[in-house]
């Protein structure tokens, strides 16, 4: 099978001069639920903001190698990058409604592609609500202040948000930080329905959570993919030593 | 001295400084409605001057006053809020952006009298306005530049990051998270310190010296290549240049100017209160 997503010998260097990553490879399959662990500040939320680009907003942020995404690089100066952020579309780890109503912030960004439509904006909101199981908490409440949500539910408005924009790949930036655990598990059930139609790359919130959802992992550190495998490989049985010494919790 | 001593004096004298602050506002605005409330009269707002000015009222200094306050408007806040956009959603961290906020820093600083004798070189004679309300509202629209940008691009900035990186991450255009969702949540900001210069403006009286001030036209202009009375050259010139001018009209004049610009920095504050209240995060 031909990768969704194919990270290829990627670097990224912050003005400051911080190297966060140091010459990736990657493969991400289609509709796979794909982890990015690793302890803090090993380059896996840069990673992911690379992937939709919004790594651009880094201001003399420099890269090297490069992602395609369906065999398409998407570096190219003739890249849609804005496009590319509605088929590649991020969850923050801080849920983070815009101002408006629940319903502006689902159509957002439907409407800034330009789509006016009501009956399809309609739709587009139930369909995402649903997805993201906030329906039944949401659907009496489409003209409220997405402000007046609770933090659970704020987290899961961001995602039906991306969900409304019918991406292709979620990038799931730590989306359960802050959250309670039922909150937490209503947004870790969700996952399981969203990879049987998008791939999902996600940074966990912890290291349990990797092992609850991911099908596959890369264990990430100083920057550099340790290692790549199936859950329980990287779990039961890593071949290498940092990986079982992170996942076991020796250090991160 | 114990130490709880030292502090109820130190905290004494910080509060009692702090009230001084206000003293001379309430000096100066109760003295001018003393010796100035007596002269407000419906006549002495909606006459022209007669007599020498030393009888009748204020009128065409009035409109004036407001039409070179809208003529300023026009002038500095398509120029002001622009640069703010520039500056705070734009502008790299380089040496042009760094030459345009010293070339701000410096606009701020320079004289009132300065910015009227520019005016009269640049608008008056070079660019051939003559004394117009035009090359006046150009001179006090400069004069306002400064302090717009720097009010705007402050609310501009104070929108947050997030909503930026949201908006972003959604798809839409720099432009279009510009415009839906930094402008609507910076424009209290940004309106608060557009009445705020402009009240400014308003009271100023070197810069239309020699830009757009009638001494005496009783008329009210037809274009904005009219010349105009203002209401603080007329205050000036009233109170020296005018022999055996009642003081009574001296002071109600003041009070009148004082009364415009305090209304709009009232309006600017109330609105601020208001917009600040509706904030939602």
């Amino acid at each position: 099978m031909t990768a969704k997503l194919s990270i290829q010998n990627l670097s990224f260097t912050y003005p400051d001069g911080i190297r966060a990553l140091n010459g990736v490879n990657l493969d991400i399959k289609p509709r796979e639920l794909f982890v990015l662990m690793g302890p803090s500040r090993s380059g896996k939320s840069t990673l992911l903001r690379l992937m939709n680009r919004l790594s651009d907003l880094v201001d003399g942020g420099q890269r090297e190698g490069t992602i395609l995404v369906d065999g398409q690089d998407i570096f190219t100066p003739e890249t849609d990058v804005f496009a590319l952020r509605r088929r590649i579309s991020m969850v923050f780890a801080i849920p983070t409604p815009l101002p408006g109503t629940i319903y502006d912030n689902l159509t957002y960004g439907l409407k800034m592609a330009g789509l006016r439509d009501r009956a399809t904006l309609d739709e587009r909101v139930e369909r995402s609500l649903h997805q993201a199981a906030l329906w039944d908490e949401g659907k009496d409440r489409l003209g409220d202040s997405a402000f007046a949500l609770s933090g659970g539910q704020k987290q899961r408005l961001c995602l039906a948000r991306s969900l409304a924009l019918e991406p292709e790949v979620i990038l799931l930036d730590n989306p359960t930080s802050g959250l309670d655990p039922i909150s937490t598990s209503l947004v870790e059930a969700s996952l399981f329905e969203l990879k049987q139609q998008y791939t999902v790359v996600m940074v966990p919130h912890s290291v349990q959570q990797a092992a609850r959802v991911a099908d596959r992992i890369a264990f990430v550190l100083d920057g550099q993919v340790i290692e790549v495998g199936g859950n329980s490989q990287i779990f039961v049985n890593p071949t290498d030593k940092r990986t079982e010494d992170y996942v076991t919790g020796r250090f991160g | 001295m114990p130490r709880q001593q030292t502090q109820k004096i130190a905290m004494t004298v910080i509060t009692a400084v702090a009230f001084l602050v206000i003293l001379p506002i309430i000096f100066v605005i109760g003295f001018l409605i003393y010796n100035g409330i007596g002269a407000l009269s419906w006549e002495f707002l909606s006459q022209p001057p007669r007599n020498g000015m030393t009888e009748g009222g204020l009128l065409p200094a009035i409109l004036g006053t407001i039409f070179l306050t809208l003529g300023t408007a026009v002038a500095a806040i398509p120029l002001g809020i622009g640069a703010a956009i520039y500056l705070s959603e734009y502008a790299g961290n380089n040496r042009l952006t760094r030459t345009i906020r010293l070339a701000i820093v410096n606009l701020a600083g320079i004289p009132s009298i300065v910015y009227g004798l520019f005016g009269l070189g640049a608008f008056v004679l070079f660019l051939n306005f003559g004394t117009s309300i035009l090359a006046g509202s150009l001179t006090l629209g400069l004069m306002t530049l400064p302090v717009l940008i720097s009010t705007a691009e402050e609310a501009i900035r104070s929108v947050p990051a997030d909503f930026r990186t949201v908006s972003l991450s959604l798809g839409a255009t720099r432009w279009q998270t510009i415009r839906h969702q930094v402008l609507p949540h910076a424009l209290p900001g940004i309106i608060t310190g557009i009445i705020l210069g402009l009240s400014r403006a308003a009271g100023e009286t070197a810069p239309i010296l020699f830009t757009v001030a009638a001494f005496y036209l009783p008329e009210l202009p037809n274009s904005v290549f009219d010349q105009a009375m203002a209401l603080p050259y007329h205050l000036f010139v009233i109170s020296t240049q005018v022999p055996g001018m009642p003081l009574q009209i001296q002071y109600g004049t003041a009070l009148v100017l004082l009364l415009i610009v305090l209304s709009l920095t009232l309006v600017a504050t109330v609105f601020r209160t208001i917009m600040r209240r509706r904030r939602e995060w």
